[in-house]
């Protein structure tokens, strides 16, 4: 693994060498390293058409991870890669994946990810993603992870997806079936500048008794960046439903909202929260009041804003 | 230290580009000593003056001198560097800015969770459920008042300005905030103007200073204050005075 390759895999992974427990480090097509422990084993898939692995967590793995980063530095690859997590019943895990994309070439490097959980009764999963690209050649660095949920009975999954800088196009569809007392909490948190585009879509179906989700999306579009954010919620039974976006646009970029909720039973609670403006004149003069100057300030709030 | 020179101020009026109102008139004055106390009706051009001081409003004549500097023309950033701080009158709340980070901005060094705490202690804050907090809408008004006051503290700058200080602390009694002043003092050996209609804040000020209608109408020591306060009534308006009811 070269330079570039290392600095990748810190920026994605936060990883400076190989990690402890079970992991998975796919690089340029290929998987270049794999452990796999007592309780997680990842195996190859053998399906045709559907390169990936699955990753099996035995019930009951309690303070376990698993990293299953993925880099791209050959200009022009294009994939697309399957991952499918089963998670036993009762487990408690942290999942860390993420994609770093270094493109000096000028042809298009794209990854697409589709991620699948099937989160087990009780179990109790973290699962933070990292999106990161770089390079100064003319072509496109692009992603597109898809992530399916599943979540059984008594159920929970927190997943952060952060995507800072240099992706120039993504489209990030996340869908969920929720069963009864499953809960979601999802926070997404995305930086766009140049003429990058980001579509997030986010569909969650809460179709058990007592299931709860909650998305909350922090943006900042910069320059003549382009965002469009969808948050579908359907509540199916009684349930608690949250969708969040709140977004600061700069310069000539543009930004949508859409969220959408669907009450089909009286006892569905569902709220949604959109709000998107430039960064507030008086935040700026408070900073530049304590002896920063514009600049200065503005790159403060956004680093806040995005923590 | 602070010289201000018929400093006058126009506010733009959007709906006649050639108007305006006029908020401040001819203002003359100086602050050399330890307090000075801004004070005078409502709408009457304090806040507005403050901000002038600050660098935010830009007068539409006039000089201000600093330490006999001209810095009329400086900007909010480069008067802050120069040693004028400002307290606002409404804090301003950040998503994802701690206690913390606002702290380190306004000391201009890196910051030791104990060396945040002092602050926060100074203003009645206990400290360690604070320091990481966010300042966004779960503070209440009161609280990022006095978070607001302890950025002043941590900047300890020549001049400090402070608008309305005391308004939104209830339970926070005078007498710490007006410890808080006096400590500051000591620390800079500086000046403290302070916009107030605190009686007891008027009567800790070595000078007192009263702006009304945009323009300076009265100036002195302690000994004015017993007929400011004998006259609390505006004179002009005919149904308070009981005029032509």
């Amino acid at each position: 693994m070269d330079a570039i390759e290392r600095d990748l895999l810190q920026k994605v992974a936060d990883l400076h060498d190989v990690p402890e427990g079970a992991y998975n480090i796919r690089e340029n097509g290929q998987s270049v390293a794999r452990s796999s422990t007592k309780n997680i084993e990842i195996v190859t898939k053998t399906e045709e058409g559907k390169p990936g692995i699955d990753i099996i967590i035995q019930p009951y793995t309690k303070n376990q991870s698993v990293h299953i980063p993925v880099i791209l530095s050959k200009s022009g690859l294009k994939e697309s890669v399957y991952n499918d997590f089963y998670i036993g019943e009762g487990a408690d895990v942290l999942i860390i994946a993420g994609c770093g994309i270094h493109n000096c070439g000028n042809q298009n490097s794209e990854h697409s990810g589709i991620h699948t959980f099937h989160v087990g009764k009780n179990a109790k999963i973290k699962y933070v993603e990292k999106h990161y690209a770089q390079g100064e050649g003319t072509g496109e660095k692009i992603m597109n992870p898809t992530t399916e949920i599943y979540i059984d009975e008594g159920g929970s999954m927190e997943m952060e997806t952060t995507q800072i800088k240099g992706v120039d196009s993504t489209k990030r569809i996340t869908t969920a079936k929720l069963a009864k007392n499953a809960s979601l909490v999802v926070k997404e948190k995305l930086y766009t500048h140049g003429k990058q585009t980001a579509t997030t879509d986010f569909t969650v179906d809460l179709d058990g008794e007592g299931s709860s989700a909650d998305l909350v999306s922090r943006s900042v579009a910069a320059e003549n960046s382009h965002q469009a954010f969808t948050a579908v919620i359907n509540g199916n039974n009684k349930c608690t439903g949250h969708s969040e976006c709140d977004a600061i646009v700069m310069d000539n970029a543009t930004v949508t909202a859409l969220p959408a909720l669907t009450a089909n039973n009286v006892d569905a609670e569902l709220i949604h929260e959109a709000a998107i403006g430039k960064i507030a004149g008086e935040q700026l003069i408070k900073l530049m009041s304590l002896g920063l100057d514009e600049a200065q300030a503005e790159e403060y709030i956004i680093q806040g804003f995005l923590k | 230290m602070l010289e201000l020179k018929h400093v006058s101020f126009t506010a733009k009026d959007e709906q006649n580009k050639d108007g305006g109102k006029e908020i401040l008139h001819d203002v003359n004055l100086t602050v050399t000593e330890r307090f000075v106390a801004l004070t005078g009706p409502n709408g009457g051009g304090k806040s507005t003056l403050a901000k002038i001081i600050a660098g935010i409003y830009q007068p539409t004549s006039g000089q201000i001198l600093f330490n006999g500097e001209d810095i009329t023309s400086l900007s909010i950033t480069e008067r802050a560097k120069k040693g004028i701080s400002f307290a606002f009158q409404q804090p301003v709340r950040f998503k994802g800015i701690t206690v913390k980070d606002l702290l380190t901005i306004a000391s201009d060094k890196k910051l030791s969770v104990s060396e945040a705490c002092h602050y926060l202690s100074e203003v009645g804050l206990c400290a360690r459920e604070y320091v990481n907090r966010e300042v966004n809408a779960s503070l209440s008004g009161g609280e990022l008042k006095r978070i607001e006051i302890a950025t002043i503290l941590a900047r300890g700058t020549a001049l400090s300005v402070f608008d309305e200080p005391e308004a939104g602390i209830d339970l926070w009694s005078f007498n710490s905030l007006i410890k808080v002043f006096e400590n500051l003092h000591q620390k800079i050996n500086g000046s403290i103007l302070i916009i107030s209609h605190q009686e007891r804040i008027l009567n800790i000020a070595d000078r007192i200073i009263v702006l009304a209608d945009g323009r300076v109408t009265k100036t002195g020591g302690r000994e004015i204050l017993p007929e400011l306060l004998s006259g609390s009534r505006p004179k002009t308006c005919a149904v308070l005075t009981g005029e032509g009811v």
